[in-house]
């Protein structure tokens, strides 16, 4: 009887990349859901089309580079798909949901070698790409509606398929939008938060922004999901949320006027979303702890500089990209210690007697 | 190729000066220098063309000059010297540019003056006309000038289209009136991909533009290959080609 020699570990969680991919999108569904229930049939229509062309995409690569297409069961193509829907204004035409998904898995990561292999975060990249392309479908906002219904099947194919126009009554800014033009003619940030926003709406998401951004109680839910499946651990959401909410609280301390307090830029915008599912992502981020803190509290920094003083209202996605490509730099000096070694590499020193036994034994 | 060599009457070979300049060893394309330009202002046509032609006149007065005083300069102070004279035609084709093309030249303006860093001019004043007779080193000038310029034209011309849905647009700026049917409108009412415009459309276009070059040659390989008689093993096939070269 011959037995052969299994390398180890012996022993795992079963853990594999279908197994956290579906768990993110079970986490993403409430938020998902919620976005679909009052931006109607043209935000469902965006999110299916989306996640469609994510898979073609992904299967056609997978053909032209001679891979297995079994590959496409690990599920990495559906949530990058869906990241990038849920990033999206919820009335986007078709062609905005393929050409981002064209980018997001042909370019951000197929082409850099596939799963696992790519720099950026692909949904984060084909939504700044889109940005920059198409200024004005990217920054058309509808307006949340009293219910699923209100906008009917045909009505929303015509939206998302560019048959018909969405009429401007249905539009409007977003919290953070209407933030940015309000500053800009010198209104104040305390009159502003207090007479526009309600803070109950931007909690539970009864507000304009993208599909899947505005219910900021949702996302927290899903986050919280992840954090007790052990998918993400802690250190980068907190990071990220901690330094937001540091910068805003210091900042509102100094001139309350000019610049919007803690609980605005908490429940506006995407900074839970990003925290939580995108700046998580496992290939774009640092491996270790400290980098990991690092890391989130840039994302943190760069988007509170973003919103406050950048050209853009909301800097989730730029934040995201611009700290996934500091990633490698942070991995380099903030390497977790080898199990057996110590910080430098060096072999820890063994008691003498174990020493020892470990020279006679070799 | 020794100046013995050419003492002696050989015989240049220009068929081959063509193919290397415009595909086997294409300045930006298999060189990969020269990149710089070449993503700067190729956000149209015709700004693509104006640079081709202005690296083009440098290149063939470089390599002119360069080539005419090669018994003249010696190889401890050829860089210097080199860097000079390219500088001097640069300036002269920059003021020219000012002076008769001034709209191009607002376009193109702040890279004239950076031909002179231009790795391929002084590449092939080094490399071919410091060593070789005045009429191939000519030669080998128009060649790599106009493969340069057929890069930069198609680079300038897919993201000109995709970018904002004309072709060749202000071409009459840069070629006088009697060339606006040149100007053509693509794609009506296109609202445009800015992001073919901006500097990253020009890394993807030319990303795209090199794996097509890589993708041709390897099917004319193997089609070279299954052509070749069976008769005789690859080894054979492989070195022929060479030893004729």
């Amino acid at each position: 009887m011959s037995i052969t020699p299994v390398s180890s570990p012996h022993a795992h969680d079963h853990s594999s990349i279908y197994r956290i991919m579906r768990h993110v999108c079970f986490a993403l569904l409430p938020c998902t859901l919620f976005g679909i229930y009052i931006f109607g049939f043209p935000a469902l229509n965006l999110f299916l089309l989306t996640i469609g062309s994510a898979i073609l995409f992904e299967w056609l690569c997978l053909r032209l580079m001679k891979k297995s297409t079994t590959r496409l069961q690990d599920g990495s193509a559906v949530l990058t798909g869906w990241l990038l829907a849920i990033s999206l204004p919820p009335w986007a035409p078709w062609w905005i949901a393929v050409s981002g998904a064209f980018i997001a898995i042909v370019i951000g990561k197929q082409l850099y070698g596939g799963i696992g292999q790519n720099l950026f975060n692909p949904a984060m990249l084909a939504r700044v790409a889109l940005l920059i392309s198409f200024p004005v479908q990217l920054t058309t906002w509808p307006m949340p509606q009293e219910s699923f219904l209100d906008t009917g099947f045909l009505d929303g194919l015509a939206i998302t398929f560019n048959l018909a126009p969405i009429p401007d009554g249905a539009t409007g800014a977003t919290y953070l939008g209407a933030l940015k033009t309000e500053l800009g003619n010198n209104a104040s940030a305390v009159e502003f938060a207090s007479t526009q926003v309600r803070n109950s709406d931007a909690l539970l998401g009864f507000s304009a922004g993208s599909l899947g951004e505005t219910s900021a109680l949702l996302i927290l839910l899903g986050g919280i999901w992840l954090l007790l499946m052990r998918v993400i651990t802690w250190h980068i959401p907190l990071a990220m949320i901690g330094t937001v909410i540091g910068l805003s609280a210091l900042f509102n301390a100094i001139d309350p006027e000019q610049y919007a307090g803690v609980s605005f830029h908490l429940l506006t915008g995407s900074l839970l979303l990003g925290a939580f599912f995108i700046a998580t992502d496992y290939v774009t981020s640092p491996s270790g702890k400290s980098g990991q803190l690092i890391f989130g509290a840039g994302c943190g920094i760069l988007e509170y500089v973003i919103r406050t003083w950048g050209g853009y209202p909301e800097g989730i996605s730029f934040a995201v990209l611009f700290m996934n490509a500091l990633t490698p730099l942070i991995d380099l000096y903030c390497r977790p210690r080898i199990y057996g070694r110590s910080l430098n590499g060096k072999p820890k020193k063994y008691n003498a007697p174990l020493a020892d036994a470990v020279e006679q034994e070799s | 190729m020794t100046d013995a060599a050419h003492l002696k009457g050989e015989e240049t070979d220009y068929k081959n000066l063509f193919v290397e300049g415009l595909w086997t060893n294409n300045v930006a394309l298999s060189q990969m220098l020269a990149l710089c330009p070449l993503l700067a202002v190729t956000t149209s046509a015709t700004n693509g063309f104006g640079m081709g032609m202005a690296t083009m006149a440098v290149m063939l007065s470089a390599n002119l000059i360069a080539s005419s005083f090669r018994g003249m300069i010696t190889p401890q102070v050829r860089i210097p010297v080199f860097i000079v004279l390219i500088a001097s035609i640069v300036t002269l084709v920059d003021m020219w540019l000012n002076a008769w093309m001034h709209e191009l030249y607002k376009v193109l303006g702040l890279f004239i003056p950076l031909i002179v860093t231009n790795c391929a001019i002084l590449g092939r004043v080094e490399s071919f006309a410091s060593k070789q007779r005045i009429l191939p080193s000519i030669a080998d000038a128009f060649f790599m000038g106009l493969g340069f310029l057929w890069v930069l034209v198609v680079v300038g011309a897919v993201r000109e289209i995709l970018g904002s849905g004309t072709l060749f647009a202000h071409a009459p700026l840069l070629l006088g009136e009697q060339f606006s049917w040149l100007e053509a409108t693509i794609i009506e009412d296109y609202q445009g991909i800015l992001l073919l415009v901006l500097p990253p459309g020009g890394f993807i276009v030319l990303g795209l533009l090199l794996s097509l070059k890589r993708l041709l040659e390897k099917i004319a390989e193997t089609r070279k290959n299954k052509s070749a008689p069976a008769t005789t093993s690859s080894m054979e096939t492989n070195s022929i080609p060479e030893a004729n070269a």
